[in-house]
C-alpha cells in the first residue's frame, strides 16, 4: 500500500510541474498587456512604464517564471495586478463560495444519483427504469444555466422565495449562506444527478451479470440481496471516478451558473482576470485548480485501492 | 404554519416601520466592479462609478447637467494672463480618517498626480502644471506653463480628486476621502459598501447606507431588478428589457445622456482610406438610425461630429454625412474603386460594438465595401488596435468627456494628421473667455466633420432602472458616476 501511495505522490508531483510551464507558457503568448488595459485609452508612455516596472512586467520571462514557481513553493502565489492583493487571499474569499457550492452540488447529486440508478438498475426493463432512464436523459440535455434562469424566473421572481442571485456571506448565517446557494447547487447537480445515475444504473447491471453475483444467486440469495451485498460495493470504482471529474468541474467549471447567479466564485475570478490580462490571478488560480484536480484524482485512487484491494498490487 | 406566521408578522412590522421612517438604505446594481480603490491610478470607469462624488471629491467637481462648479475650492481667482489660479479652499473639510484637509493635501495630490513616476491615467490633464504652492492652510496658487482655457475642467475629473498622502499606501483597498459617504466594505466579487459621513462639510446625505453590488450578466441584471434584489441599476446592460421596466409600475427608467462618443474609428493613414474620397464615401454608406435600432433598441442621439449634443457648443453636422448609397457609390468611384475594396473591421466587447458593427458590415457591403469582421476582447484590442495601428476599421465609444482635443494628436490611433485642426486646439489653451472657446469649439467639430476622420455615429444612452420610489437618482452621465449624495427614498 505504502509503495503504490509513494508511486502515485511522485506522479502527483511531476504532473504539477509540467502543468506549472504549461501554464505559464500559454499565458505567455496571449496578446495584450495589463498595464495598458489598466490605464485605458488616454495613458501616456512614461506612465504605462511606471506601471509595468511597479509590477515586475518588464523582467524576463525565465525570471517571472522561477520568481512564481518559487513564490508558490512557499506559499506566496503572488499579488493580482489588478486588484493589488494578494491571490491567496482573493483565492481564500473565493473559496468560501466554490467549496460549499461544489460540495453542495455534488451532494444532491449524489443523494438523487444513488437511488435512481440502484432502483433502475433493480426494475430493469419495468416501467421505473424506463422513467428513470427518460428523466435523466432529460437532464443530461437541459442545458443548466437555462435551468438555473427558469428557477430564478420561478422562484426568485414570481415566487419570491429566494433571492435572484448574490450570496449572503457566511456572516449571514449558516442557513442564509445556504440558502443563497441553494438555487444554483440545484441547477449545477442536475446535470450531474442524470449522468450519475446512468453510470450507476449501467455499472450495476454489468456487475449484476458476473459470475460472482450468479454463484451468490444460487447460494440462494435473493435477486435484491445479491444486488446490496455483492454487486453494489463492485459496481462502485466507474461511479467514483465519475464523482471525483464532477467534483473537479464544479470547482472550476461553474463559471456559467456562478455568473447567472451573479456568485463571487473562482470561475468568475478566473474570468475576470483573464479578460484584464491580470496574468498572476489567472497562473496562480488556475494552478491551484490543477492541485485540487490532481489531488482529488490521488484521494480517488487510494478509494479505489480502498474498495479493491486488486488494484494495490496491481499498480 | 408557525413559519408562515413569523413571515407575516415580519412583512407586517416591514410594512409599518416603512410608514413611519422612508428607507435609507439603497442596493444599486453595476455591471462592471472596479479593480481597486484609487481613482487616481486606473483608467477603469467603474473606479469612479463607485466612488466620484460619493467618497473623493476635487476642486471643482461636474454636476448632472455636465457643468463644472466648485468642489473642494469655494472660490478661485485668474490672472489676467490665465496661468495663475489661486484656490480659495472651503473651511472645515476633514477626510473620513478624521485629518483635516487643506492646501497641502492638495499640493500634494496635484504633485502627486504629475509625479515622473506617477500612475494616473489622465497624467495629460495635469501636463500644463508647472507649481503648485501651499500659500496658508487655506490658499492654493497653482502656476501653469501656459494658459488652459480646460484647467478648472479637468480638475473635475475622478483622476484629478484630493486625498491625503498619509492614506495613500492603502488606498486601493481602504479610500478615505472628504466625500458625503465613507467607504466601508468590499467583498471581492460582489460587492461594496459605503456609509454616509456624518462629519460631511456640506448638505449631509439622505441615505444611512448604499451597497454596490456588481452583477455583469445581462440576464441576471434583469433577473436581480425584477426580483427587487436591487433597488436601481446604474448603466443597465439590457437595453431591450427597458420596455417591460417601462410597463411595470414599480420602476422607472431613465434614459439620460453620456460623454460617449461611438464612432466607426478609420485609419486615415492606411490605403484607401488616406483619401478622404473613401471616408465621405463610408460616411455616407452608414445608416446611423438603423444601427441605433438594431443595436442599441433605439437608444441613442445621431451626432455627425465628435462632440456631445447636450453641450451648448454642439453644431448637428448629420447632414454633413446623410445616409446616401448612390452617392456613396458614386465617390467610390471618383475614388478609384467602383467595385469597392475588402478592409478589416475589428470589434472590443461591448455590445454596441459586436451588434453594431454586423451593422455596419451589412451597410458597407451594400456599396461594395466588403468587411472582414474579428472579435476582440479588450487586451487585445489595445494592443493590435490602438497602440499596434493595424486595422481599417472598428467601433468604440469615446466616454472620456469633451476630449474632442486627441484629434490632435497625430500619432493616436485613428492618426488624423491636421496641423490647422492643432492649431485650433492651441488656441483652444489660449483662450479663456467664454465666447471665444465656443467659436473655436463649433469650428473644431465642423473642420473633422468635412474631413471625415471617423464615421460619426451615435451618442451613447445613459440607460439606468430603479425602483419608482426613489428620488434624486442622476439620469445623465457627465463622467462615470454614480452620484448618491442627493439620492432619497419618497415615502
Amino acid at each position: 500500500m505504502l509503495r503504490f501511495i509513494g508511486k502515485r505522490l511522485v506522479s502527483l508531483v511531476v504532473t504539477l510541474w509540467v502543468a506549472s510551464l504549461v501554464i505559464f507558457l500559454s499565458l505567455e503568448v496571449v496578446p495584450g498587456d495589463p498595464a495598458a488595459f489598466m490605464l485605458g485609452l488616454n495613458a501616456q508612455e512614461d506612465t504605462l512604464a511606471a506601471l509595468r516596472d511597479e509590477l515586475g512586467l518588464n523582467k524576463g520571462a525565465v525570471e517571472r517564471y522561477v520568481d512564481w514557481v518559487g513564490g508558490m513553493l512557499v506559499g506566496d502565489f503572488g499579488t493580482s495586478y489588478t486588484y493589488r492583493t494578494p491571490v491567496a487571499q482573493m483565492v481564500l474569499d473565493r473559496v468560501q463560495v466554490s467549496l460549499p457550492l461544489a460540495l453542495y452540488a455534488l451532494t444532491l447529486s449524489t443523494l438523487i444519483a444513488f437511488p435512481a440508478g440502484i432502483w433502475a438498475a433493480a426494475r430493469r426493463g419495468k416501467p421505473a427504469d424506463i422513467a428513470v432512464m427518460g428523466v435523466t436523459q432529460l437532464g443530461v440535455a437541459i442545458p443548466n444555466f437555462w435551468f438555473a434562469m427558469l428557477m430564478v424566473l420561478v422562484f426568485a421572481i414570481n415566487l419570491r422565495w429566494f433571492n435572484a442571485g448574490g450570496f449572503a456571506g457566511w456572516d449571514a448565517g449558516f442557513f442564509a449562506a445556504m440558502k443563497s446557494l441553494t438555487l444554483p447547487a440545484i441547477a449545477l447537480a442536475l446535470p450531474q444527478a442524470s449522468i450519475l445515475a446512468r453510470v450507476m444504473r449501467s455499472s450495476l447491471l454489468d456487475t449484476l451479470n458476473e459470475d460472482f453475483v450468479r454463484t451468490a444467486r444460487a447460494k440462494g440469495l435473493t435477486r435484491g440481496q445479491a444486488l446490496w451485498r455483492h454487486a453494489l460495493r463492485n459496481a462502485m470504482i466507474p461511479v467514483l471516478t465519475i464523482i471525483g471529474l464532477q467534483f473537479a468541474f464544479l470547482m472550476a467549471g461553474a463559471i456559467i451558473i456562478e455568473n447567472v447567479f451573479f456568485l463571487p466564485g473562482l470561475g468568475r475570478l478566473v474570468f475576470q482576470a483573464i479578460s484584464a490580462r491580470d496574468l498572476i490571478v489567472v497562473e496562480s488560480v488556475v494552478m491551484l485548480l490543477v492541485f485540487a484536480v490532481v489531488l482529488v484524482n490521488f484521494l480517488v485512487d487510494l478509494a479505489y485501492a480502498a474498495v479493491d484491494p486488486r488494484l494495490r498490487g496491481r499498480r | 404554519m408557525y413559519f408562515r406566521k413569523l413571515g407575516a408578522a415580519a412583512t407586517l412590522a416591514a410594512l409599518l416601520a416603512g410608514a413611519a421612517y422612508a428607507k435609507t438604505d439603497i442596493v444599486v446594481g453595476m455591471q462592471l466592479e472596479p479593480p481597486h480603490l484609487d481613482p487616481t491610478s486606473a483608467a477603469a470607469g467603474a473606479i469612479d462609478s463607485v466612488l466620484y462624488s460619493n467618497v473623493f471629491e476635487g476642486l471643482t467637481r461636474f454636476m448632472s447637467d455636465g457643468s463644472v462648479v466648485p468642489g473642494l475650492a469655494e472660490s478661485w481667482e485668474i490672472s489676467e494672463d490665465g496661468t495663475v489660479y489661486t484656490f480659495k479652499l472651503r473651511e472645515g473639510v476633514t477626510f473620513h480618517d478624521g485629518t483635516t484637509m487643506d492646501a497641502e493635501d492638495v499640493k500634494f495630490s496635484l504633485d502627486r498626480a504629475r509625479a515622473e513616476d506617477s500612475q494616473n491615467a489622465q497624467k495629460a490633464l495635469f501636463a500644463d502644471i508647472d507649481t503648485v504652492e501651499a500659500v496658508d492652510p487655506a490658499t492654493v496658487r497653482v502656476t501653469l506653463k501656459q494658459p488652459n482655457g480646460s484647467f478648472l475642467f479637468n480638475m473635475a475629473w475622478g483622476d484629478a480628486v484630493i486625498v491625503a498622502p498619509e492614506s495613500i499606501d492603502g488606498i486601493k483597498q481602504q479610500p478615505i476621502g472628504t466625500g458625503a459617504f465613507k467607504f466601508s466594505n468590499w467583498v471581492q466579487g460582489d460587492r461594496i459598501e459605503i456609509v454616509k459621513n456624518p462629519d460631511y462639510w456640506g448638505e449631509p446625505a439622505k441615505l444611512d447606507k448604499a451597497t454596490f453590488k456588481f452583477i455583469s450578466d445581462p440576464t441576471a441584471a434583469f433577473a436581480a431588478v425584477m426580483a427587487e434584489d436591487v433597488h436601481a441599476f446604474a448603466g443597465f446592460p439590457a437595453p431591450e428589457n427597458l420596455p417591460q421596466f417601462e410597463a411595470d409600475p414599480r420602476f422607472q427608467v431613465l434614459v439620460g445622456s453620456t460623454e460617449g462618443e461611438t464612432i466607426l474609428s478609420t485609419n486615415n493613414k492606411m490605403p484607401p482610406f488616406d483619401n478622404v474620397k473613401v471616408r465621405e464615401a463610408l460616411a455616407h454608406a452608414i445608416d446611423r438610425q438603423a444601427i441605433i435600432d438594431g443595436a442599441m433598441f433605439g437608444y441613442g442621439t445621431p451626432i455627425g461630429t465628435h462632440f456631445a449634443p447636450h453641450n451648448p457648443d454642439y453644431v448637428d453636422l448629420t447632414g454633413l454625412s446623410a445616409y446616401d448609397p448612390d452617392l456613396s457609390k458614386k465617390l467610390l468611384a471618383e475614388a478609384g474603386f467602383p467595385d469597392g475594396f475588402t478592409t478589416t473591421l475589428k470589434l472590443p466587447p461591448p455590445s454596441y460594438a459586436r451588434r453594431g458593427g454586423e451593422i455596419i458590415a451589412a451597410q458597407l457591403r451594400a456599396v461594395g465595401i466588403q468587411t472582414e469582421i474579428t472579435n476582440l476582447e479588450w487586451p487585445q484590442w489595445l494592443e493590435e488596435v490602438f497602440r499596434g495601428k493595424d486595422y481599417g476599421l472598428t467601433i468604440v465609444s469615446h466616454t472620456e468627456p469633451a476630449d474632442i482635443n486627441i484629434y490632435a494628436r497625430p500619432d493616436y490611433y485613428f492618426q488624423y494628421d491636421n496641423p490647422a485642426f492643432q492649431q485650433l486646439m492651441v488656441d483652444l489653451n489660449n483662450t479663456t473667455d467664454p465666447a471665444g472657446r465656443s467659436a473655436i469649439l463649433k469650428q473644431a467639430q465642423e473642420m473633422i466633420a468635412r474631413d471625415y476622420v471617423n464615421g460619426y455615429l451615435f451618442q451613447l444612452a445613459a440607460l439606468s432602472v430603479a425602483n419608482a420610489k426613489i428620488k434624486g437618482l442622476w439620469a445623465n452621465a457627465p463622467t462615470q458616476a454614480t452620484d448618491l449624495t442627493g439620492v432619497y427614498w419618497e415615502d
